[in-house]
């Protein structure tokens, strides 16, 4: 089993470390990092910041498609997040204190998480496809955070708060320790305890983990309570690094972005095994790769375009047609290759 | 049938019974319709002209394009698979519209290419799907970035399109009725652009395809249990590449209507639009996890949804967000309905 998972992540992390050498071959000084104003400082230290948004999301996700749902409200529930922190610590007399930082970051938490458990109602309870019953939050969500900032753009002026998002704890960025810690806790509770095997079980066969005794409904609604979450910390970070929260642009299409690392990563949309070291390779492959075209002089804009690349070369390399191809023609293999991105193209 | 509810909720493809009786087929879109008549209830009370024969006609004028898109997508959604891709290869066909006429083609040529490059992009999506296995979400997911993508290849800036045909047909509009006088005496028509007909003949086709032609039936039949299709010896692999093809094929009219609609190529056109779409699919009664709904019931979706707009615009001091958390409202009604109506038919 160990060796099975070894080799689902075995293509995405070729893909990362190709990443890497594309830009060390463009600026060879690029896996530098050297200490600067107290904190470590580079490329790699800046994608490790930058990362852990779309992880926190992609962890959330990452269970969540393992009961074969999916969460498409993410991104609206970190504008939400985003806009209730924010407005509440503009609104408050003293932005800086940190009693007023820690309500505001409780209150969008909690608001996240009523939203968490009302997509988990709607799936589990209600038997609503995942798909719509988020998309439903996904589309009202973003009308909600505009509600809530009253369709401005709230700026805060709080250090604290700004130092979640872009400051630095022990010399490295605050946001990567949280999305450290969430995935190591994630890790540890699914890992080493059942959960993990019962979440599983759910994602591959509802009916029968049920008959066998397992709690599939509230498994179900534990998930996206837990993906709402990590969406709400995501929001927070997000937030405070551009010290604002935009109803319409925080966190717009994170939701695609985490589940592009989460399938990256190897977890199968159709529910069942997951792999948390899998998507952690995913969200750092879509970041490196958005370093990469911006380092590469390319316009961001076309960046789309080698995302589309990636993902459908990592897709065609996870596909049941070429893993058999590679089987049973070991040696063939960069010919194989080949063959396969030229049918796409 | 066997009914094997998931009491977790998670819906399985089990194929659903479609109910015998005209009121039970046609109960969803039936609920559609009373919808949108409620819809144009609550604003012909509120708002004097509401009811005006080209408020009524403009709902189809702005959201020609939608009714295209919404075709095919209830194309897709009918065998279980869904197609995010459609706004972006909406958005990639006025860009390459509006380049190749700056580049002196003539707009018959531009039309076909525009119609074969979305054909192509459709078929290279389905291929992804059928022969590599790749879910629709992530495949459609990978071919909006490449869409996307390449709208910013053609060009970052938005194109102006200035070619006399393209101009004469976004001026033109078709007469229907008289309506009234105008101050200086010329009679006023009530009117519709050439793209309401190319949308609503569309419409028919779509129909007509899905319930009198083999493809038609394979579709519902994909939808409903693709096992069974598969095992009936239905052309499973070919009809779930061509479902691909029609929605690319649909993005790119509906393209091609923006693109005389707003007279420009734009790489942000349509953004988020594949998510009006099939919303619109949704509340118009076809269950996402496919072989059950009609063409006729997402015109009526995408007429709801324009419906909704026209209220909050008339409304002035609603804020456009209102909007956003209204449809969602309306989906969330709809899909407990379905919802509803399945448990109600499998007892």
């Amino acid at each position: 089993m160990r060796s099975l998972t070894r080799s689902n992540v075995f293509w995405p992390l070729i893909a990362l470390v190709a990443l890497l050498a594309v830009n060390v071959a463009a600026r060879p000084g690029f896996l530098g990092v050297r200490m600067q104003d107290g904190h470590l400082y580079g490329s790699i230290i800046d994608i490790l910041r930058n990362t852990s948004p779309i992880l926190l999301v992609a962890i959330g996700m990452t269970l969540v498609i393992a009961t074969r749902g999916i969460d498409l409200s993410v991104g609206a529930l970190v504008a939400i997040a985003g806009a209730v922190a924010c407005t509440q610590i503009a609104a408050s007399p003293s932005p800086g204190s940190a009693a007023t930082v820690l309500i505001a970051i409780g209150t969008a938490v909690l608001v996240c998480l009523v939203l968490g458990v009302w997509n988990g109602f709607l799936v589990s309870v209600v038997g609503i496809q995942p798909i719509i019953a988020t998309l439903i939050l996904m589309t009202a969500g973003r009308g909600i955070a505009m509600l809530v900032t009253g369709g401005q753009i709230t700026t805060v002026n709080s250090p604290l708060y700004k130092s979640i998002g872009a400051g630095y704890l022990l010399t490295l960025p605050v946001s990567a320790i949280i999305a450290g810690v969430v995935l190591a806790a994630t890790a540890l509770l699914t890992r080493r305890t059942a959960l993990g095997t019962l979440v599983e079980s759910v994602g591959i066969n509802p009916e029968a983990s049920r008959l066998a005794g397992v709690r599939a409904r509230s498994i179900i609604w534990t998930v996206y309570v837990f993906s709402a979450l990590c969406a709400a910390i995501a929001g927070i970070l997000i937030s405070s690094n551009v010290t604002a929260a935009d109803a319409n642009n925080n966190g717009l299409w994170i939701e695609l972005d985490a589940i592009l690392a989460v399938v990256i990563g190897g977890t199968s949309l159709m529910g069942g095994k997951f792999s948390l070291t899998g998507t952690l390779i995913g969200a750092f492959i879509i970041e490196t790769l958005r370093i990469t075209v911006i380092s590469l002089g390319i316009a961001p804009e076309v960046n789309l375009v080698f995302k589309a690349v990636v993902v459908i070369l990592v897709c065609l390399l996870q596909s049941p047609v070429v893993q058999r191809r590679f089987r049973a023609r070991r040696r063939a293999v960069a010919q194989e290759h080949g063959e396969a991105v030229e049918v796409v193209a | 049938m066997a009914a094997t509810e998931a009491p977790t909720g998670v819906l399985t493809r089990v194929a659903r019974s479609r109910g015998t009786s005209p009121l039970a087929r046609y109960g969803s879109v039936l609920a559609t319709l009373v919808t949108l008549v409620l819809v144009f209830v609550i604003g012909s009370t509120r708002y004097t002209g509401f009811l005006d024969s080209q408020t009524i006609l403009n709902l189809f004028i702005d959201n020609a394009f939608l009714i295209v898109l919404a075709v095919g997508m209830t194309f897709v959604i009918l065998t279980g698979g869904i197609d995010l891709s459609m706004g972006a290869v909406m958005a990639l066909s006025t860009m390459v519209t509006a380049r190749l006429l700056i580049a002196g083609w003539a707009p018959g040529p531009v039309i076909a290419a525009v119609l074969v490059l979305g054909c192509l992009f459709g078929l290279g999506v389905g291929f992804f799907i059928r022969v590599f296995e790749v879910q629709p979400f992530i495949a459609t997911l990978a071919a909006m970035f490449l869409a996307r993508g390449l709208c910013f290849v053609v060009s970052p800036n938005s194109l102006s399109i200035t070619d006399p045909f393209f101009v004469s047909l976004s001026q033109s509009r078709i007469r229907l009725w008289p309506t009234g006088t105008a101050f200086d005496g010329r009679t006023l028509y009530a009117f519709i652009s050439p793209s309401v007909i190319v949308a609503l003949v569309i419409v028919a086709i779509a129909a007509w395809v899905l319930h009198a032609t083999r493809f038609g039936r394979t579709v519902y039949a994909i939808g409903g249990n693709q096992g069974s299709a598969e095992l009936m010896g239905l052309p499973v692999a070919r009809t779930q590449v061509l479902v691909y093809v029609v929605s690319g094929l649909c993005s790119a009219i509906g393209g091609l209507i923006f693109a005389t609609y707003s007279l420009s190529g734009y790489a942000l056109t349509g953004v988020g639009v594949e998510l009006d779409a099939i919303s619109a699919v949704v509340i118009g009664g076809t269950l996402l996890t496919g072989g059950s709904g009609f063409v006729i019931g997402s015109l009526l979706g995408v007429l709801v949804l324009g419906t909704i707009q026209t209220i909050i615009s008339f409304e002035g001091t609603l804020s456009s967000w209102w909007t956003k958390i209204v449809i969602g409202a309306l989906l969330l009604v709809f899909v407990v309905l379905q919802r509803l109506l399945i448990i109600r038919r499998r007892t």
